[in-house]
């Protein structure tokens, strides 16, 4: 069974439709990207997967019960709100310290434990939102725009981290992200938006689309020459570099 | 004991301030301070129909309190914001309370009463109805704990967990109701109002976990009882605006020690 099926979906505000006709599925473990330009849709997509906005018409159908592990694309904190970072990542469902420290660990921000919500860092935030993101054993992770805020090293540690979870357990990923090289390399299935979904599939049948290079022109045909993902190569070089 | 009005305004402060503690911090928190003042607005209207349909006080103004906070927050996110409706209700639900009291031949509504209550005339059976609303408050906010953080945290987290963040949000206007329709006739809008905010915003400055911060409020709100009745008693003062400036003196002190500890 899929994890994730959309049927024909529309979303309006108002009268403003924003998605027509949106068809796509997402199975088990595999890594989906949505890119597109600004207003083409791709945060109303998610926002309407996890139900926090209703359709306009179509369907949506998870398989039941499933577990999201969902980082937003900014999260105004309240900082009038005090919670630790241990607080906040447990505070969903029953988790155990330990758990929540090795989730802190995978992300990078074991440190910050008993650190205040509101004194961390932006960088310092995604990670934690990824680590709580993480717990719970999710079976997808839905990541909008999770590298926002984040430097290039931070997010191509941040991408190197995502890798290793769905390594490690197996879950999928569907994330929004406008790091083309990143996308054409880690992905493998890309969706193209642009109010609908304007064309799809694995990386390099995208790119070489020419509705994907009117809206992102050649320039990443080189990135993906320099970047594919080749799935025979050694992690244990990149976590000696993180080292 | 219970026969002494001190202790008895006493008990009803107190219960005020404990069941306006989990409440007023998610009204800092969610900085929707306005919400609680706009749904105390209404309550007028609540206690003008009462009187006109010959309902209890107490019914009148839950039923207005719940109903205005559903309206608002069905309404609000599209072409208005919160704080738009909620002046938009409050006013204009306290106008037709006024001129609906007009119209009932033989009834004059004290509006100051309501205002500010008269905590020194509580009887046996408002206390009890307070203590019931109390209880009703905190089994309320203590079923939902966990999902109304999180969806105070932050909305699209709480739907990725599978909350509904807006159903969450009428749990608490619920309790909201509750709580001042079981305290307006005792202890008048201000004092509602003021509980609400005051002590949650002094104890802010000096916790680290959320349950904490509603401990700390719940502990301010209880002094400020206590201190504000002794000292009305003590100078002949109004005990309702009495209990006020104390709470309001707590939050200075607050805010100068928060101030010093973060220069330090």
């Amino acid at each position: 069974m899929n994890l994730i099926n959309v049927e024909n979906l529309s979303v309006s505000y108002g009268l403003n439709t924003v998605l027509r006709g949106v068809d796509f599925k997402i199975e088990l473990g595999e890594i989906v990207t949505v890119v597109g330009p600004n207003g083409s849709g791709k945060t109303s997509l998610l926002k309407a997967i996890i139900g926090a906005i209703k359709p306009a018409k179509g369907s949506i159908t998870l398989k039941p019960r499933l577990k999201i592990g969902y980082v937003p694309q900014r999260l105004n904190f309240q900082s009038t709100l005090p919670i630790t970072v241990e607080r906040f990542v447990r505070l969903t469902g029953k988790i155990d310290q330990k758990s929540c420290i090795s989730a802190l660990e995978i992300a990078g921000v074991s440190e910050l434990l008993k650190s205040q919500m509101s004194e961390l860092s932006g960088g310092q935030f995604q990670r934690v939102l990824l680590a709580r993101a993480l717990l719970g054993d999710p079976e997808i992770l839905i990541l909008d725009e999770a590298t926002q805020g984040l430097d290039q090293p931070g997010s191509a540690s941040f991408y190197r981290q995502l890798e290793t979870v769905r390594q490690d357990t197996g879950c999928a990923v569907l994330m929004i992200s406008h790091d083309l090289h990143v996308v054409m390399s880690a992905s493998d299935r890309v969706i193209c938006l642009n109010g609908h979904v304007c064309c799809a599939g694995t990386p390099a049948v995208v790119a070489s689309t020419p509705e994907y290079k009117a809206l992102f022109g050649d320039g990443t045909d080189g990135a993906l020459a320099l970047y594919r993902h080749d799935h025979g190569h050694d992690h244990s070089k990149i976590k000696s570099e993180q080292l | 004991m219970l026969d002494d009005f001190m202790i008895r305004a006493t008990l009803a402060g107190i219960g005020v301030a404990v069941a306006a503690a989990p409440l007023g911090c998610f009204v800092v928190w969610r900085r929707m301070a306005y919400f609680g003042e706009a749904t105390a607005h209404a309550a007028m209207l609540g206690v003008a129909l009462s009187l006109a349909l010959n309902l209890s006080i107490f019914f009148g103004v839950l039923v207005v309190a719940v109903v205005m906070a559903w309206i608002v927050t069905q309404l609000s996110g599209r072409n208005y914001a919160m704080d738009t409706l909620l002046g938009v209700f409050a006013h204009s639900s306290l106008a037709v309370g006024l001129v609906l009291v007009s119209f009932l031949a033989g009834i004059r509504l004290d509006l100051m009463a309501y205002l500010f209550g008269d905590i020194l005339a509580v009887s046996r059976l408002d206390l009890a109805i307070i203590w019931s609303g109390v209880a009703v408050v905190i089994g309320l906010i203590f079923w939902r704990w966990t999902a109304l953080l999180t969806a105070t945290i932050n909305e699209e987290l709480a739907y990725a967990n599978g909350l509904n963040p807006r159903q969450e949000q009428l749990f608490l206007s619920l309790a909201l109701g509750v709580t001042i329709a079981v305290a307006i006739k005792v202890v008048g809008v201000l004092l509602i109002v003021s509980m609400l905010i005051i002590p949650a915003a002094a104890a802010r400055n000096f916790v680290r976990t959320p349950e904490a911060m509603v401990i700390s409020t719940a502990i301010i709100g209880s002094i400020s009882t206590l201190v504000g009745l002794r000292g009305a008693y003590i100078f002949d003062t109004p005990p309702g605006p009495s209990i006020v400036c104390i709470a309001f003196a707590l939050f200075i002190i607050s805010t100068i020690i928060g101030f010093i500890k973060t220069r330090g």
